[in-house]
């Protein structure tokens, strides 16, 4: 992969060309003492040092409330499908993030390819940005998540006073030449980002004391364990754990008509299995009426389904969903490590 | 980096179809009858579903109820219980509605070729497996015997009751039926549907199973199932989950790791057994 340097002082220049030539950008800013991402007016807003984003950055691609199909009633009823895309620049992507995306994209475009996701991916340029101060409740390392070497245009680094930029696709590249100032990157500077993201290593809080390759054949033998039920009682069925994930990605669709009863649209909105009436089926039956299977379920696509479907895990191990969590049972590499240590 | 070009069209778009005939079939269930507006069959198999929508109200999984072998329409039989099915139930014929589908697996009407199959039919699970009655009818040299044993909770609530007298006349076809609770005009056995079993002989070797039911029937069924020596293989279920997309992406219908709309509806016991919370 070919590397390139920014200096810090040509970023600025870099973002507000993006801003003002190229399409939307989005980038994580500064929100009431946390961290969002929101589309950047200046350059200033762009906060590249942050630990991780309120929401991932799935929602400009898969977002939390998109129009499926309008209509219109009448004796002939008209129906046209809805698909909106626009040129996108996702900006300072953490590599657990664009895990999470290239997860997403094999959900999406496998066997029943999704157009309202794909057209959306298709626009989109993907600017990463290493994370150097995590989340102390991420354990990216343990899940191979704390850096990517796939699936993004342009990877950045912060070495001190430059970025290394690695070149990830075509598409980056030319954004590159078009709108940033870059010189060839020294080997002192490439062993400079191996340094720092090393450095990086060692601020992780959580580990998980077990490798991602084990955990679908751990939880395989874990479903009888009393950890379900006793950790579970303190759900508040509330889904912020599955709003906050970058992973997720089951949705609810719903119908919606204007006041002239005749123009409507279908759309579909995040929703998902740690919610009380997610399996819930005609009449009064309900598949997991309970927290505890609810909460079990979570746990194994994380750990489990979504690796023995797509081949990729179901969680990343960015730590929001342990952030969001009022009752401090969200966080899967607790739940891995408990079960781990239940199973010797 | 997205291993798929974006697809020329979207799945989410439905195909306008007709409503041609509404036929009442008992106090809360309707038979209604549609035809394509592009003019094409439905394609699907005995056992596979539609996604019915109702603009404005929203769509809902329905299992179709006609057998493929009667060309021209299809049949959906659906009970009045949500929204959209109680809107539904407010149509007349000429209404149009939108359609996506057929989807999910269907019976695997090719392994019962050739075999005895029994069909234990619990309530409105009687729905589904008409598709695959009629089917067989239709087919009638291509398969063995075939064993009908309906369960109903009172006479009121037989489904399909002129169907059920027809099957009844045919030497071909060993229908039983039962009542959980009868009334004064009720003549035929009362009990649950497995109370009928002691009536049933067969020869366990060329006999498959398929069971369509509430929840609560399956693990009775099932466990008659053992006694005259059908394999878990050879036991096949239906199950309901409320699939929101058809096409494996929503996840309200998965069980364990399991997309029912694509994996299913249609399961072996042998299968379902190995899934928690499947039944």
């Amino acid at each position: 992969m070919e590397n390139k340097i920014i200096e810090k002082q040509n970023m600025a220049p870099f973002v507000d060309n993006l801003i003002n030539a190229e399409a939307e950008v989005i980038g994580p800013k500064r929100k009431d003492g946390k961290y969002a991402f929101d589309k950047l007016i200046e350059t200033g807003e762009l906060c590249l040092d942050y630990d991780t984003t309120l929401l991932p950055p799935k929602m400009y691609l898969f977002p939390p409330k998109e129009t499926l199909i309008k209509f219109e009633l009448g004796k002939e009823p008209k129906v046209e499908p809805v698909a909106e895309a626009k040129p996108l620049i996702l900006f300072g992507v953490h590599p657990y993030d664009i895990k999470a995306i290239e997860l997403l994209d094999v959900a999406f475009s496998t066997t029943n390819p999704d157009i309202n996701y794909l057209s959306k991916r298709e626009k989109a340029v993907i600017i990463g940005v290493d994370c150097l101060n995590p989340n102390p409740n991420a354990f990216c390392p343990s899940l191979g998540t704390a850096t990517a070497e796939t699936g993004f245009d342009l990877m950045l680094t912060d070495i001190g006073d430059s970025y290394v930029v690695a070149i990830g696709s075509s598409k980056g590249e030319q954004l590159l030449t078009k709108y940033a100032e870059t010189r060839e990157a020294s080997q002192a500077e490439l062993a400079q980002r191996n340094s720092e993201r090393q450095k990086a290593l060692a601020r992780y809080k959580v580990t998980l004391n077990i490798s991602p390759e084990e955990l679908p054949q751990l939880l395989g033998k874990s479903w009888d364990s009393p950890w379900w039920k006793e950790k579970s009682e303190k759900c508040l069925s509330c889904g912020s754990c599955i709003v906050v994930c970058p992973t997720c990605f089951c949705f609810d669709v719903q119908d919606d008509i204007a006041l002239n009863l005749k123009e409507g649209e279908r759309y579909r909105q995040w929703d998902g299995c740690m919610l009380a009436d997610f399996a819930a089926v005609a009449g009064e039956g309900n598949f997991r009426g309970d927290k505890e299977s609810r909460f079990r379920h979570r746990m194994y696509r994380k750990g489990k389904y979504i690796w023995e479907r797509y081949e990729k895990l179901g969680c990343v191990g960015c730590g929001r969903c342990a952030s969001a969590c009022l009752a401090e049972i969200a966080s899967p590499a607790e739940t891995f490590n408990k079960l781990k240590e239940e199973s010797k | 980096m997205i291993s798929q070009a974006v697809p020329p069209t979207s799945i989410y778009l439905p195909y306008l179809a007709e409503l041609l005939r509404v036929e009442s079939i008992a106090e809360r269930e309707k038979l209604f009858e549609f035809k394509l507006s592009h003019g094409k069959e439905l394609g699907h198999k005995p056992g596979q579903f539609v996604e019915i929508s109702l603009f404005g109200i929203g769509e809902m999984p329905i299992s179709i109820s006609s057998s493929p072998t009667r060309k021209g329409s299809f049949e959906l039989a659906v009970r009045a219980v949500g929204n959209v099915t109680n809107a539904l139930h407010r149509l007349s014929k000429g209404a149009t509605v939108g359609i996506r589908g057929p989807f999910g697996n269907g019976f695997p009407v090719d392994n019962l070729k050739g075999k005895d199959i029994v069909i234990v039919a619990g309530g409105i699970g009687l729905f589904p497996l008409r598709s695959l009655i009629n089917y067989i009818l239709d087919k009638r040299s291509e398969f063995g015997r075939l064993i009908i044993l309906s369960g109903s909770r009172t006479p009121q609530e037989r489904m399909f009751v002129n169907e059920l007298e027809k099957w009844h006349k045919r030497e071909d076809v060993e229908l039983l039926e039962t009542v959980d609770e009868g009334d004064e005009e009720w003549t035929g056995h009362v009990g649950v549907v497995t109370t009928l079993s002691s009536e049933v002989h067969i020869d366990p070797e060329k006999i498959f199973a398929v069971v369509v039911g509430p929840p609560v029937m399956y693990k009775f069924v099932v466990a008659e199932c053992h006694k005259k020596g059908i394999p878990d293989e050879r036991i096949i279920m239906s199950l309901e989950r409320r699939m929101k997309c058809g096409i494996g992406k929503c996840g309200h219908c998965q069980i364990n790791g399991v997309y029912v709309c694509q994996e299913g509806p249609v399961f072996t016991y042998a299968e379902v057994k190995k899934l928690r919370e499947a039944i």
